[in-house]
């Protein structure tokens, strides 16, 4: 298997972890991030590609997330660079990496929750002159530019179908419309590549299908998608590329068909001792039989008395 | 009991100008906390600096009044700066912890006798309205009616301080009806959230910051226009007078601060004359008048309980916005 070379159109040369991409998005190089004595990231390279759906996967406490931050800036690495479209984005405050058109969501819906939904959605819009506090006091400077986000805005909530909720507070939103509403709220800066971190975490089964096609929709669109998830079966339905994380680092790289048989992968999962055989529960277990041979010594010591 | 000399210093009490100076000082923490979610307990602080900063130009290098009114103003986005660089990028506790720090801490250095030549040291300033008398467009006589009946200078200090009220609120509303008050709104939701969508979450906390700092300023200088600087006036009890009115009123409201203050002052005076009135004319026979002066809070207190009890959202708050409490 070994001597077998893999390759794929998304990638340049052989395909393994941290293997070139033809067009990357997003490069990343050394980064760590430490908490105390734990390691929770640890990155040699990594690449994302252009116009394409890449799922982040990995068993609990890989370092998705934590990656995740660190590339939007909500974290600060140890070490490490990354760059977006070839600009570095190392040390950047995360307000600067969304301007920079790589907006995300959040695991935990962070929906505003005393704004009205549409009021949240036109939060998610760039280039608004009145978010100045000078400007913000003459409406003239700001109006036309608010009427044609407000027009974008009522267009995306049909398209997620939050029309109906257009001027009720987002606090009185579903988890899953709330996750709708996060994602329709990213895209209306018109972002480049979208970051979901399990953008169908605790959503109801009908909900995910139609978020699946709104994920789908954005690549579409000619959006690029890193998405978080741990549910292997969606990242086989909408993925283009998988990049799978353990213990901080990237452990394969693959199209999500190949990638699940990936010795790495199973590992990860599973254990690297999973196929070991634990032994035969029914059968003996050492300290029950420890525990009734003490038994048997002790009746013996009582009837020789 | 005279009803008609009771109820007079109370309709007096409305208009007065330490109303206006009350009404101003929540404007200014209903920015911080009703619309920006910035727990300042130290509005007593920007007070005093506002006081202080107004009356020692005038009174040490005889400052024209717009020159001294401009001394407060930059002294409390000074004041603001250094409250705020540190702990805006912390959370919403440490700016609480810091402010109720500061306020007394600028109280402190105040009435130190070090500097009794500059501030007065423990008994103040005093003499420094002349520049602002001087200023009155109002010829000598008496204006008004009934219980406002006002002399040519009395009339001046309430219109100015109620103008600046008016035009603080006005500020507040054109503000908060534009995409800036939409931020600031969204970040008393979720910080991480709004930063996520590229705002820079830093710079609006701490526009907001200097914004309610600039009024509890003002507040300061309409507070000392019409009597001298005490600086055992500004101890925390003022910042939570201001509190209390704001919460009363409604805190992410334009009216909710003026007419909570209305309210509160009015209140405080009337529980006092009515309660002494009472003692006097022997109704109440088991507390003296000095006590009425202490009791009358603890009627307050427990008034106030009641209506956090069955009105939490203040007299003008929207109760279905405040039934979402995440």
């Amino acid at each position: 298997m070994s001597d077998t070379v893999l390759t794929h159109p998304l990638v340049e040369g052989e395909v393994r972890p941290g293997c070139k991409k033809v067009d990357p998005i997003v490069v990343a190089d050394g980064v760590t991030r430490t908490f105390g004595g734990l390691t929770a990231v640890d990155v040699e390279h990594v690449e994302i590609p252009r116009g394409s759906i890449t799922a982040l996967i990995g068993p609990n406490g890989a370092g998705k997330t934590t990656f995740f931050n660190l590339l939007t800036g909500f974290d600060k690495p140890n070490s490490g660079q990354w760059s977006f479209e070839g600009h570095s984005l190392a040390r950047v405050p995360a307000y600067r990496v969304a301007r920079r058109g790589m907006v995300r969501t959040f695991q935990l819906t962070k929906s505003l929750g005393r704004l009205s939904v549409l009021q949240n959605m036109l939060l998610g819009a760039t280039k608004q002159p009145g978010e100045n506090i000078f400007t913000a006091l003459v409406r003239p400077l700001w109006r036309k530019r608010e009427e044609s986000i407000t027009e974008k805005a009522e267009e995306l909530l049909e398209r997620f179908k939050l029309d109906a909720k257009r001027d009720d507070y987002a606090a009185s939103l579903s988890g899953g419309q709330r996750k709708l509403l996060e994602m329709a709220r990213a895209l209306m800066s018109d972002p480049v590549l979208v970051m979901l971190d399990e953008p169908m975490a605790g959503v109801n089964p009908a909900l995910t299908q139609s978020l699946l096609g709104h994920i789908k929709q954005l690549k579409a669109e000619g959006m690029s998608v890193l998405f978080v998830e741990h549910d292997m079966h969606m990242v086989r339905h909408i993925s283009d590329w998988v990049i799978v994380m353990a213990e901080g680092k990237v452990v394969a790289e693959g199209p999500p068909d190949t990638v699940m048989s990936d010795p790495a992968v199973i590992d990860a999962y599973l254990g690297a001792h999973h196929d070991t055989d634990l032994g035969d529960m029914t059968g003996t277990n050492p300290v029950v039989e420890a525990r009734e041979t003490a038994a048997a010594h002790a009746a013996e010591r009582e009837g020789d008395r | 009991m005279d009803w008609g000399q009771i109820l007079g210093t109370a309709a007096g009490e409305l208009v007065s100008p330490v109303t206006a100076a009350y009404a101003l000082a929540a404007i200014g923490i209903g920015v911080h906390f009703g619309y920006a979610g910035l727990l300042n307990f130290g509005q007593a602080g920007f007070m005093a600096i506002g006081a202080y900063a107004f009356a020692i130009p005038t009174l040490l290098l005889d400052a024209p009044f717009p020159l001294a009114l401009l001394s407060a103003l930059i002294a409390s986005v000074l004041f603001a700066f250094v409250l705020g660089i540190p702990t805006l990028r912390l959370r919403a506790d440490y700016l609480a912890i810091v402010t109720i720090a500061s306020a007394e801490i600028v109280r402190f250095t105040v009435s130190t006798t070090d500097l009794s030549d500059v501030t007065g040291g423990a008994s103040g300033l005093s003499g420094f309205n002349g520049t602002f008398v001087a200023l009155n467009p109002f010829p000598d006589g008496t204006y008004g009616f009934g219980p406002w009946t006002y002399s040519e200078n009395q009339l001046w200090v309430r219109v100015f301080g109620w103008a600046l009220v008016i035009l603080a609120a006005l500020l507040v509303f054109l503000l908060m009806r534009s995409p800036w008050g939409r931020v600031v709104k969204g970040i008393r939701e979720d910080e991480d959230a709004v930063r996520s969508l590229g705002k820079n979450v830093y710079a609006y906390k701490m526009q907001a910051l200097v914004l309610g700092g600039v009024f509890g300023s003002l507040a300061g200088v309409i507070f000392v226009l019409p009597r001298a600087v005490q600086p055992s006036n500004y101890g925390t009890t003022l910042t939570f007078f201001i509190w209390t009115m704001l919460l009363l009123g409604g805190a992410a409201t334009i009216f909710g601060p003026i007419i909570g203050a209305m309210i509160f002052a009015t209140l405080l005076t009337l529980s006092d004359s009515i309660l002494r009135g009472a003692i006097e004319a022997g109704f109440i026979t088991f507390i003296s008048t000095t006590q009425a002066g202490q009791i009358r809070f603890m009627i307050i207190g427990a008034v106030l309980m009641l209506l956090v009890v069955f009105r939490p959202q203040g007299i003008f708050g929207n109760k279905k916005e405040l039934s979402f409490n995440v």
